[in-house]
């Protein structure tokens, strides 16, 4: 027909859009992850992928397994609510084999004073101290034991490493 | 490298996110607009005065459209990544729907539209043309070489049709970019309902201007006479839209100073220090304020052809600079403050990186290059159709 | 005390059951871990924070984040008697190494930890243009590494500029709420290593969780609550300079 030959360009044209369209709803048959939209619109296997990452802190009950001396002198002290990773850094390799990774040795003049340096913001019946008065320069654990901080009558004595 | 900051900021606010190609975006999506809509305003509103422009602004707006993603690619984390925008969009991302308002756009209206007004000649210079423009012109003809009146009689309604949805689309497509930036309730310098509309605004200020500007350059260059009624329609226009432009802008600040809400302190601070020379100078007195005295002279005072010329022509280049200076202080500004509104951090542009001064400067020529192939294939110029552009063969714009 | 071989026969296999959980690859491995049974939100209290920054420590070390970019971090305010509309605000390094010592200065200071908020109706999943940014059925705002393509929108639009870009995997990064501790029965890294219980992990769903009772006898606010983001995390005694 007449009218056909002169809309053929046309018709031309909405072939290849269709084929577009074809091709496109292939692709996204063939890309787009399996899991996604199993939740919500997002790659629902992304949640379990997240949840597997490996711990690098172990958690104060781990390290209260084995290291139950501590565990006892803290009990004695106001750091009894202070988690050992909060000072000794992540420790999950340690706690894993224990062999493997031995926590540093802490430098008390900075691990100490990042909680007790004294700070106008920090709560006022919170133990600080501005270090230069306090102790003149001298490492905080020539006096304090820092697993149970308060000064008796007598220096306590250094807990044995493993 | 260090940024300098002044009072305070929180912490991840301090690196910008959106660098300059973010400016460029939509600067030149804005370019895009303008320009179809001054092509529109031939084919629909039949303002006869601006057809020597018709074929020239809808080209222009087709190198502009296909450069318009490439700063977008070049500012990703994962450029290769960007197709899960298409194939997995979140309706609720005004960002995710954009990218359908472009395909739009450039396949539905801007391609379809310069393919139906161009196939008589596409046709013509496939049969014509030799080595290998002529294989571009045969793909370009899908297989029909059918250029009968009735073919071209049908096309012409089809190209009407599409213009007159293509208006509504050019403004979707660059009002949807001031929306991606107005519906962000945490930037107050960025939420407003205005956005959208002062960015159709401007968008279509800078296009028209850019339009205005390249038929002067080329018809210089192909030592060809001015149509002097077209520039002036043009500058009118160009004029009106300006008017319309600025006065929004002016209501969007002046409810701000009014208001005095809790982020006016900062953010009128950040003008008055870090945008000053960008926003005030740049962009409004220089950007503005001058083009509009300028074209506003000219509708009041009688000058000569020449003069007439000289003045569109700086008034043009003006713009150009003013609406780059405002993308600049809508994208950079919003990233300038902080939200906790008690700082400001600074915008260290790189010159040589992958987002870099360099880059955006290759990105502004690259479309010109794209418009001067386009020109060789797909000649606009009035003179060069090989039948009368008017009369006998049922081209578009019936008087 | 030292340890003696009795001991040890008891203690390894103990801690070795204790390890399994913590080793456990998914949240299935954990014991019942159902996301439905969960809606997870913080109780930050204010007067507790010493602003020692352990974590901010913790959690970077938790979380392999990157020097210079922060899942959370601690502000210091200052502010002078009546002008609670400009504080001065101070976050060196994000608190990560605590902050230097001020004397007193007659105003008002405290420390205000920041994270995510995991909010509720999440503004940064709302503009995610690929769904690469979600919340969870248990109510924890992620983000799919594998998935985002760095295009910052989520960063523009959190009001609390808790997100920013790894600068190693060229995407999107924010606080987890240590997912992958959570759903297997451990605390976050910051709550883990607050010193003082000024961090708490929430079970919003868990009517035996405390959290309940403190909301009901404290004054606790949100950051923001204008932005109506549906936030989780709770502060308590915050000061109305808080920004």
């Amino acid at each position: 027909m007449n009218l056909f030959k002169d809309i053929e360009h046309l018709i031309r044209l909405a072939a290849v859009i269709a084929i577009a369209l074809v091709a496109f709803v292939i692709l996204r048959a063939a890309v787009v992850p399996r899991s996604f939209g199993q939740y919500g619109h997002y790659r629902g296997a992304a949640i379990s992928e997240i949840a597997s990452r490996p711990v690098t802190l172990a958690g104060h009950d781990a390290c209260e397994g084995c290291h139950t001396d501590v565990v006892d002198q803290k009990k004695l002290g106001k750091h009894v609510v202070v988690a050992c990773e909060a000072c000794h850094g992540a420790q999950a390799k340690h706690a894993d084999d224990p062999s493997s990774a031995q926590p540093k040795k802490l430098d008390t003049a900075v691990v100490c004073a990042r909680c007790h340096e004294a700070n106008s913001a920090k709560p006022k019946n919170f133990p600080q101290v501005a270090t230069a008065d306090h102790s003149g320069g001298l490492a905080c654990d020539s006096c304090h034991q820092p697993h149970r901080p308060k000064i008796e009558t007598a220096k306590i004595e250094p807990e044995g490493k493993k | 490298m260090q940024i300098p900051v002044e009072g305070f900021m929180y912490p991840n606010e301090v690196e910008l996110q959106w660098s300059i190609l973010i400016v460029l975006y939509p600067f030149i999506t804005g370019l895009v607009a303008g320009a179809f809509i001054l092509a529109s305003l031939e084919r629909v509103f039949r303002v006869q005065a601006v057809k020597p422009t018709y074929r020239l602004a809808l080209l222009t707006a087709l190198a502009f459209l296909l450069v318009a993603p490439l700063p977008l690619q070049l500012h990703l984390g994962h450029p290769e990544r960007s197709l899960e925008m298409y194939l997995t969009p979140h309706r609720s991302s005004a960002m995710a729907m954009f990218g359908f308002v472009y395909l739009w756009y450039l396949m539905g209206v801007l391609l379809l539209e310069i393919w139906l007004d161009y196939r008589r000649e596409i046709v013509e210079f496939s049969q014509t043309a030799s080595g290998w423009k002529r294989r571009i012109y045969r793909v370009l003809t899908l297989g029909s070489s059918n250029v009968s009146a009735r073919s071209l009689r049908i096309d012409e309604r089809l190209g009407y049709f599409i213009t007159l949805v293509g208006i509504p689309s050019a403004f979707l497509l660059h009002g949807y970019v001031g929306f991606i930036f107005g519906s962000i309730k945490a930037n107050p310098w960025w939420s407003s309902p205005l956005m959208p509309i002062v960015f159709v605004f401007s968008a279509m200020v800078s296009g028209i201007s850019a339009v205005m500007l390249l038929y002067m350059l080329s018809t210089r260059l192909r030592g060809q006479q001015i149509d002097m009624r077209c520039l002036d329609t043009i500058a009118r226009y160009l004029l009106y839209t300006f008017i319309i432009d600025f006065s929004l802008e002016m209501l969007d600040l002046l409810q701000r100073i009014y208001e005095a809400d809790e982020s006016f302190r900062s953010l009128d601070f950040m003008v008055h220090t870090r945008l000053w020379t960008s926003q005030v100078i740049i962009q409004i007195l220089l950007g503005t304020v001058t083009p509009i005295v300028l074209l506003g002279v000219t509708q009041v005072l009688k000058f000569p052809d020449i003069a007439r010329k000289r003045i569109y022509g700086l008034a043009g280049y003006l713009t150009m600079i003013g609406i780059f200076a405002m993308r600049w202080n809508v994208v950079i500004g919003g990233q300038l403050f902080s939200k906790s509104f008690l700082g400001y951090t600074t915008y260290k542009m790189a010159f040589a990186t992958r987002e870099g001064l360099l880059t955006a400067i290759a990105l502004l020529i690259l479309p010109f290059i794209i418009l001067w192939v386009l020109v060789k294939l797909l000649p606009p110029w009035p003179e060069s159709a090989s039948l009368p552009s008017s009369g006998a063969a049922p081209a578009h714009g019936t008087s | 005390m030292d340890i003696t071989r009795r001991r040890l026969l008891v203690l390894l296999p103990a801690a070795a059951v204790a390890w399994k959980y913590v080793l456990a690859g998914t949240p299935e491995a954990s014991p019942n871990y159902q996301m439905t049974e969960h809606w997870w939100g913080m109780l930050i209290d204010i007067p507790k924070c010493i602003g020692c920054g352990s974590c901010a420590r913790a959690c970077a070390e938790e979380n392999d984040v990157p020097e210079g970019y922060y899942r959370t971090w601690i502000e210091r305010y200052h502010v002078e008697d009546w002008k609670i509309e400009r504080p001065e605000v101070e976050s060196p390094d994000g608190g990560k190494q605590g902050f230097p010592p001020h004397a007193d200065d007659g105003g008002k200071n405290f420390f205000v930890p920041k994270l995510c908020n995991h909010c509720a109706e999440s503004p940064c999943t709302q503009v995610c243009p690929v769904g690469a940014t979600f919340v969870t059925p248990d109510g924890v705002v992620l983000v799919d590494k594998s998935y985002c393509l760095g295009c910052r929108y989520c960063v523009q639009a959190c009001p609390y500029g808790c997100r920013f870009i790894n600068p190693k995997t060229n995407t999107a990064e924010k606080c987890s709420l240590c997912y992958h501790r959570i759903t297997k029965g451990l605390t976050t890294a910051c709550c883990e290593v607050c010193p003082t219980g000024a961090r708490q992990l929430a079970d919003l769903k868990n009517p035996k969780d405390p959290i309940h009772e403190f909301l009901k006898t404290h004054t606790v606010q949100v950051l923001k609550p204008h932005m109506a983001t549906g936030a989780k995390v709770f502060y308590n005694g915050m000061d109305g300079s808080v920004r």
